[in-house]
């Protein structure tokens, strides 16, 4: 395996961005299948 | 291979995400019946009108099945036949059907009801029509040049009374 | 990876390979961006098109303009320079193979698009059957698949050569000619779909050979090819993103391996997973098409993994120029240069482009946004901005270094004005797009009333929005234009740099099963086999009497 220090770079933004990137997803899954469960 | 701690996070969150969306999409499938168009059957799309059902499109009461209602629709170039359809408001509505000649789309806008008919193939969907309203029915796939003149009314009306 | 000299220059017959493949490319962008204005003018009621001209005549002229011409050829052009710059110039026999391509791709560009202007090919991008073009269109775009695969194989054995002569050495291929030996091989194994549909079916039919054609049958095998077709057009992008970015910007390749590992999971689940395009159609069972789901879902996994990548070497290089706290270092990143922002602004796009695909492939949720145009505006942000503002981003730089001249600054402030122009333009006619589409508005379709139904009236001012979406759009292409000109003849003579990036120092070593192609195809294979083999035998065991053809233009 790599070196540790690699684990302890500093990416926290890096998270939090693609964790936006996953709400984005969600919200807009989320809406399209209410929308779709609410017509016949 | 290295990967970044938080890059598993991050995997282990997205894949979580789409799982559950799978989740709910197959009991939604297989456990409640909610598929789209999967109609299996098949005709001769040259003999359509003198084949049942299609030899008398429209709306049809049925008895002792799961659906009060068949509404049998034929698709060619550029018309649906019939031009409209009305239904009560509640019914368990059948709608069946299939192209005459090229590809052609069955979507009611607003509602859930959308598939590609193609010659040969009997394209069916079963819903529950609990809104009032008139709907708009659309071909939605290119079928010529006069693909937008194609279009028919589906009226929900409140009212236990068939036409 | 062998770090390589950042003033290395492509071949200059390699380079005239490239550049004759770029010109065609950006005529077909000119051409293909005026007909999109035609049609959102048309749309928007405003408009009708001058006598003689129809508007799906036009719509199939964008389609196969943009969605065909533009992307394969800026491909080739692209990967030709690419694979010269990182494996070594090509031998006299490998740029041969390149220029037959070339010239069978041309000629068939030109043979299927003579055919729809004199209106006998009417049948857009798609050409469903049993819509019936006339021969020739069938056979230039059979010519124009044809040449792809002899091109792309000079591509490849560049590549092989560079494997056998640095046996010994242990080293890793060069990233950016691995990575578009899978973009090749995905694309030859996908093409095999539309190159059976074409020559088995639809050309004999359309000769007189044959007189039915099973619809069906031709659907599924144009969409086996058809899903792979836009991981074609997306994975040239992700080069871009993954190999030339990082040293645009100043810094390293977050991980060689992950780079590599998702380019092999795009090319094993690209292809298995066509029938998520046919969810609403009859005669393809529905457990078979909820597989196909499934498999459609496993491929969104390689572009998460990129999206991680892509924020880590920003967040690494914006940390190393000294941006603090959570986002500091987003500050930091190289705002005013084109080769860097006009790919960003892509990047950004393929997130609510990526998001409305997860729920294009939802099953039945497919009901919602089947063939309206939520769809249209779907892939108008990811084909029609994540994928060309990064080949544009590209173009900028690749087109003067292989023209000997420089990308000026004047010319790259107004590189990045196209591409505030684009984004802008784009902004409007998607979201309107997306918008219409879920309340019901259908794509390929003429201005239409629609008998004055009041559902139909609540599309219209979505329709405007398109058309003042579209023009803006068409705007931002003029400049397009202008500036390729001037980088291809005008722009101050000079050595233009061929980034390639170099590898994070802790990115840790690639493992060897990422290069072994043997082992990826047959798993390809095997997946092929298992998302198609049942379907495929359903609809021939059930097929009714195939369709005879219709000219309905």
């Amino acid at each position: 395996m790599a070196n540790k220090k690699k684990s302890d770079e500093n990416l926290k933004g890096s998270l939090y961005a693609v964790f936006g990137v996953g709400i984005i997803i969600i919200l807009l899954w989320v809406y399209c299948f209410d929308l779709f469960i609410g017509r016949f | 291979m290295h990967i970044h701690k938080y890059e598993k996070y991050w995997l282990v969150f997205g894949v979580t995400t789409l799982v559950a969306f799978l989740i709910i999409l197959g009991i939604g499938a297989f456990h409640q019946g909610s598929h789209p168009n999967n109609g299996k059957k098949t005709l001769d799309y040259e003999k359509v009108k003198e084949t049942a059902p299609f030899d008398n499109p429209g709306v049809h009461k049925v008895e002792g099945k799961d659906w009060d209602y068949e509404v049998v629709v034929v698709a060619s170039a550029f018309n649906y036949n019939p031009p409209q359809i009305e239904v009560p408001l509640g019914a368990k509505v059948k709608f069946i059907a299939t192209s005459e000649d090229v590809m052609h789309g069955f979507e009611v806008a607003g509602t859930n009801i959308n598939m590609m008919l193609e010659p040969g193939y009997i394209s069916e969907y079963v819903t529950e029509v609990n809104k009032v309203g008139e709907f708009l029915i659309v071909c939605n796939e290119y079928c010529g040049t006069g693909h937008t003149m194609m279009h028919s009314m589906l009226k929900v009306v409140d009212s236990n009374e068939s036409h | 990876m062998s770090h390589t000299n950042s003033m290395t220059k492509v071949d200059r017959r390699d380079a005239k390979l490239a550049m004759a493949h770029i010109y065609v490319a950006f005529i077909a962008l000119l051409l293909g961006g005026l007909a999109g204005l035609l049609q959102v003018f048309v749309r928007s009621g405003q408009f009708t098109l001058p006598a003689g001209i129809g508007y799906y005549q036009v719509l199939t002229v964008h389609g196969v303009l943009l969605g065909l011409i533009l992307t394969t050829f800026f491909i080739y052009g692209f990967q030709i320079a690419s694979v010269s710059r990182t494996s070594g110039t090509f031998t006299d026999t490998q740029r041969r193979l390149g220029w037959i391509g070339f010239w069978l791709m041309t000629i068939g560009t030109a043979a299927a698009a003579t055919m729809v202007l004199l209106n006998k090919a009417t049948v857009l991008y798609t050409f469903y059957a049993p819509l019936k073009a006339h021969w020739i269109f069938y056979l230039g775009l059979t010519l124009v698949v044809v040449g792809s695969w002899v091109g792309g194989a000079g591509q490849i054995l560049r590549y092989v050569q560079w494997r056998k002569e640095n046996k010994a050495s242990g080293q890793r291929s060069p990233l950016l000619s691995f990575m578009v030996v899978v973009n090749n091989l995905m694309w030859f194994v996908a093409t095999l779909g539309v190159a059976a549909s074409v020559l088995i079916q639809l050309l004999p039919w359309s000769l007189g050979l044959i007189e039915r054609v099973d619809v069906a049958l031709s659907r599924t095998l144009f969409w086996y090819f058809g899903h792979a077709l836009v991981y074609f057009w997306l994975l040239p992008a992700y080069m871009v993103w993954y190999v030339i970015i990082p040293k645009v910007i100043g810094g390293k390749i977050f991980s060689d391996s992950l780079a590599r590992l998702s380019f092999m999971l795009f090319l094993l689940f690209s292809i298995p997973v066509g029938i998520h395009h046919q969810l609403t159609e009859p005669g393809i069972d529905g457990t078979w098409k909820f597989i196909q789901v499934v498999l459609t879902f496993a491929v969104i996994v390689p572009s998460l993994m990129t999206a991680f990548s892509m924020f880590a070497m920003f967040e690494l290089r914006g940390r190393e120029l000294g941006g603090r706290g959570l986002f500091g270092w987003f500050k930091k990143l190289p705002w005013k240069d084109a080769r860097f922002f006009v790919p960003f602004i892509g990047m950004v796009s393929f997130i609510p482009g990526g998001a409305g695909g997860i729920v294009n492939a939802s099953y039945q949720m497919n009901q919602l946004i089947h063939n309206t145009i939520w769809v249209t505006g779907h892939f108008h942000l990811t084909i029609a901005t994540a994928v060309v503002l990064t080949y544009f981003g590209a173009a900028f730089w690749l087109i003067p270094h292989l023209t000997g001249r420089t990308l000026s600054k004047s010319l790259n402030n107004l590189s990045n004005f196209a591409g505030i122009l684009w984004a802008t333009g784009m902004t409007i006619m998607s979201s309107a797009m997306h918008i219409a589409g879920l309340i019901g508005a259908p794509r390929r379709s003429d201005y239409s009333e629609y008998g004055g139904a009041q559902q139909a009236y609540d599309w219209i001012p979505y329709q405007i929005a398109q058309a003042v979406g579209g023009t803006i759009l068409f705007i931002a292409i003029l400049v397009i234009i202008y500036i390729v000109v001037k980088l291809a003849w005008f722009a101050p003579k000079g050595d233009e740099e061929f980034p390639v990036g170099d590898v994070h120092e802790l990115s840790g070593p690639t493992p060897a099963i990422l290069e072994n192609f043997k082992i990826w195809l047959v798993i390809l294979v095997a997946l092929i086999l298992f998302a198609y083999t049942v379907p495929i035998i359903d609809i021939i065991s059930n097929s009714p009497a195939g369709s005879k053809g219709y000219q309905l233009w």
